[in-house]
């Protein structure tokens, strides 16, 4: 068995999640908001000392006074927590979602839609690109809603959803394996770091 | 059919027991399993196995310790494959976890003798530059300077004290990129802007959670490989013929999997017999 | 002014980065370089206004003496505490971020088991969901639930070891779900990534043109 508080700390603290497993408990509750606080404390000395002293702070030393007004836009956006200024955080959020909608307005075109539609031109010589295509077209074609899904547009679309179940079956069996991954991570944690019956 | 209506109303917390002992039974009787690497593992080894010495890689780490048990393995497999073939490596996050857990992976690589034996020194064979807020805007931005986007490293040691660094001005700088992702921002990131718009070669390990929807970008070689979940660690560990937790937790995944299987199937089972009685 | 400002703003910074993409020469791509430097540190703050905001949704609640305000100051005393290690470098020399110092030292031990403990919960309920809710109700569900069977088990070691018998290697599981992911599946999820992108896109374009304006929340 461990004699590191660290670990008995920890070991305590999973314990406590754990116990929401038989029922809904102060230990649990408890556990959990310690989780809330620390993981919003880590967030924030984070953001200090890996963003804002770094590539504020010490561009503003090196007299690069562009980075102010950075700085104040920050700081407006702080405003949002005062309900008379509050509007001006707007002004930062507004060059957030400038900056997002340019930049996105491009990649998204070049990487998710120009490059996977040739990527789907592929030569019709094995039952997997054929597969790839009827797939691609017909699931697009589900996702098309401006006509009604009927006739051939509606065949077309119950193909489609055949695809995209299969592709949910495939994502439900790794989000299986994701689960008990994380599991055994932390079974494993139990028995060998704190209990030290696994080597 | 009284049976299959009190298996259609089995108290859950029977489940959580089934499930805990398929987990932590085979930890304490571990057995061999042979591992038959997936096209998409054997893609990210082949791509790293083909760079040369002397090359410099970022290994860049979205995840948390929520998902550290699937991309913890990959991050030290990586460590360990680059030592091996001599790559300088370049460590990174666009989560503020990442960093700190690429950390706890260095740490775990040298407890090995083989690569504390090679004497790697900070700043010379490896740097960590630490978080960037902004997601793809922070990889963008790393196209045009990184200097600029990471002005210190992650403990705030100006960049240009860094020998590993001098030289280093963006990505035409960097020979191939390593993204390990639990999330948002991650891979879709590194791919839309490091790889097709700045043109570095990349691959990737993900958790399982999200290797479907990253399959795509494989197909297109937009990714040159792709680790999805504990198993895509546990190929690449087969594939370095090294040890770690991928494969050491196979057989409790392995397991766990065939008892939510046989779950399924005594459910499903259960349901139809229970409704067929109710039809008659 | 309250809208007209912040509409000026999203259009000029959307803009910039698409003319920046096209003719990368100055002065667009020296704009586009520090409106990216400047977009990482607004992102900070908006982070940091994240963690206040908790902060002052939880001290109202211990204000009011709301149900459940004392869970309210065991957040405020835990982020407190962490934060005021970390903000303060208490017991570290030179960053907080070190291995070995205090602030890294919680890191470990209090944030590390939390969180991974947190997600490691699911596992429970994703077996509980398969046992109760995995129905093949139809020829849909049948479907889904035929292709996870494949990838759970043939994801997995174990499969190949159930049908590594089989003479015919397309029969083994772990060709089966090979052959799911980088088909089918790959197909659809590709489907979804264009549907995806193509709304991005259009959402993108009527933020830039100023269409879209529910960011700006009311009055």
């Amino acid at each position: 068995m461990s004699t590191d508080i660290g670990v008995w700390i920890a070991a305590f603290l999973t314990l406590g999640i754990l116990s929401f497993l038989y029922k809904d408990n102060p230990f649990y509750k408890v556990s959990e908001s310690i989780f809330i606080g620390v993981s919003a404390a880590y967030w924030f000395v984070y953001m200090i000392y890996n963003v804002i002293e770094p590539n504020l702070l010490g561009n503003l030393q090196k007299g690069e006074w562009w980075y102010a007004v950075a700085g104040i836009l920050g700081v407006m956006m702080l405003f949002r927590l005062i309900p008379k200024i509050g509007w001006l955080s707007r002004w930062a959020v507004a060059f957030m979602i400038g900056t997002g909608a340019g930049l996105n307005f491009i990649v998204y075109l070049q990487s998710n839609v120009m490059k996977q539609i040739r990527g789907t031109l592929a030569p019709l010589n094995s039952i997997g690109n054929i597969m790839m295509i009827v797939g691609v077209i017909t699931g697009l074609i589900y996702f098309f809603f401006s006509a009604e899904h009927k006739g051939l547009l509606g065949g077309a679309a119950k193909v489609g959803i055949w695809f995209i179940m299969v592709s949910f079956g495939a994502s439900f069996g790794y989000t299986v394996m994701a689960r008990i991954s994380l599991l055994i991570g932390r079974m494993h944690f139990l028995f060998s770091d704190w209990l030290g019956l696994l080597h | 059919m009284g049976f299959f209506r009190g298996m259609l109303n089995l108290d859950r917390r029977i489940i959580f027991i089934l499930i805990a002992g398929a987990v932590v039974v085979p930890l304490f009787i571990p057995f061999h399993l042979k591992m038959h690497p997936t096209p998409a593992s054997q893609g990210l080894y082949n791509a790293v196995e083909k760079l040369p010495e002397g090359s410099t890689v970022i290994i860049s780490g979205e995840y948390d310790p929520g998902t550290a048990p699937e991309i913890q393995p990959m991050m030290i497999g990586a460590l360990k494959h680059c030592f091996r073939k001599g790559i300088k490596v370049i460590l990174m996050g666009l989560w503020p976890q990442g960093p700190a857990l690429e950390g706890q992976a260095l740490q775990e690589v040298f407890k090995e003798k083989e690569f504390k034996e090679m004497n790697l020194q900070y700043g010379k064979d490896y740097v960590n530059l630490g978080y960037k807020a902004g997601g793809a805007v922070v990889i963008q931005s790393m196209g045009t300077s990184i200097p600029a986007t990471f002005p210190t490293d992650m403990a705030g040691t100006p960049i240009e004290k860094l020998p590993l660094m001098k030289g280093i001005r963006n990505f035409n700088d960097i020979t191939f990129v390593l993204d390990f992702s639990a999330g948002d921002p991650g891979t879709p990131a590194w791919v839309m802007f490091a790889h097709d718009r700045f043109h570095v070669p990349m691959a990737a390990g993900c958790t399982a959670v999200s290797a479907p929807m990253l399959y795509p970008y494989l197909q297109t070689k937009q990714l040159s490989g792709l680790l999805g979940g504990l198993k895509g660690a546990a190929d690449y560990e087969w594939l370095t013929k090294s040890s770690g937790t991928g494969i050491r937790y196979m057989p409790s995944q392995s397991i766990a999997h065939l008892v939510i299987v046989i779950f399924i199937i005594i459910g499903n089972i259960a349901f139809f017999v229970v409704r067929k009685g109710e039809k008659r | 002014m309250r809208r007209e400002i912040p509409l000026f703003i999203t259009a000029i910074t959307g803009v910039v980065f698409i003319i920046a993409y096209f003719i990368p020469h100055p002065p667009f791509n020296q704009i586009q370089d520090l409106f990216q430097t400047w977009f990482q540190i607004i992102a900070a703050f908006a982070i940091i206004l994240g963690v206040l905001n908790l902060m002052v949704v939880n001290g109202d609640k211990v204000y009011r003496r709301s149900k459940g305000w004392g869970y309210s100051v065991i957040i405020i005393l835990s982020f407190l505490v962490m934060a005021g290690i970390g903000t303060f470098k208490l017991g570290s020399k030179a960053s907080p971020l070190e291995e070995g110092t205090p602030f890294m030292y919680l890191f470990y031990n209090v944030y590390y088991p939390l969180t991974s403990t947190v997600f490691a919960l699911l596992a429970f309920f994703v077996a509980s969901a398969s046992f109760r809710a995995f129905r093949a109700r139809n020829k849909e569900a049948a479907l889904l639930l035929t292709a996870a069977f494949f990838v759970m088990l043939g994801r997995v070691p174990i499969g190949d070891y159930l049908t590594s018998w089989i003479p015919l290697k397309w029969l083994h599981l772990s060709t089966i779900a090979n052959w799911i992911m980088a088909y089918p599946n790959m197909a659809a999820q590709r489907a979804i990534m264009i549907g995806i992108a193509l709304g991005i896109i259009s959402t993108s374009l009527r933020l830039i043109l100023g269409i879209e304006r529910s960011y700006l929340g009311g009055d």
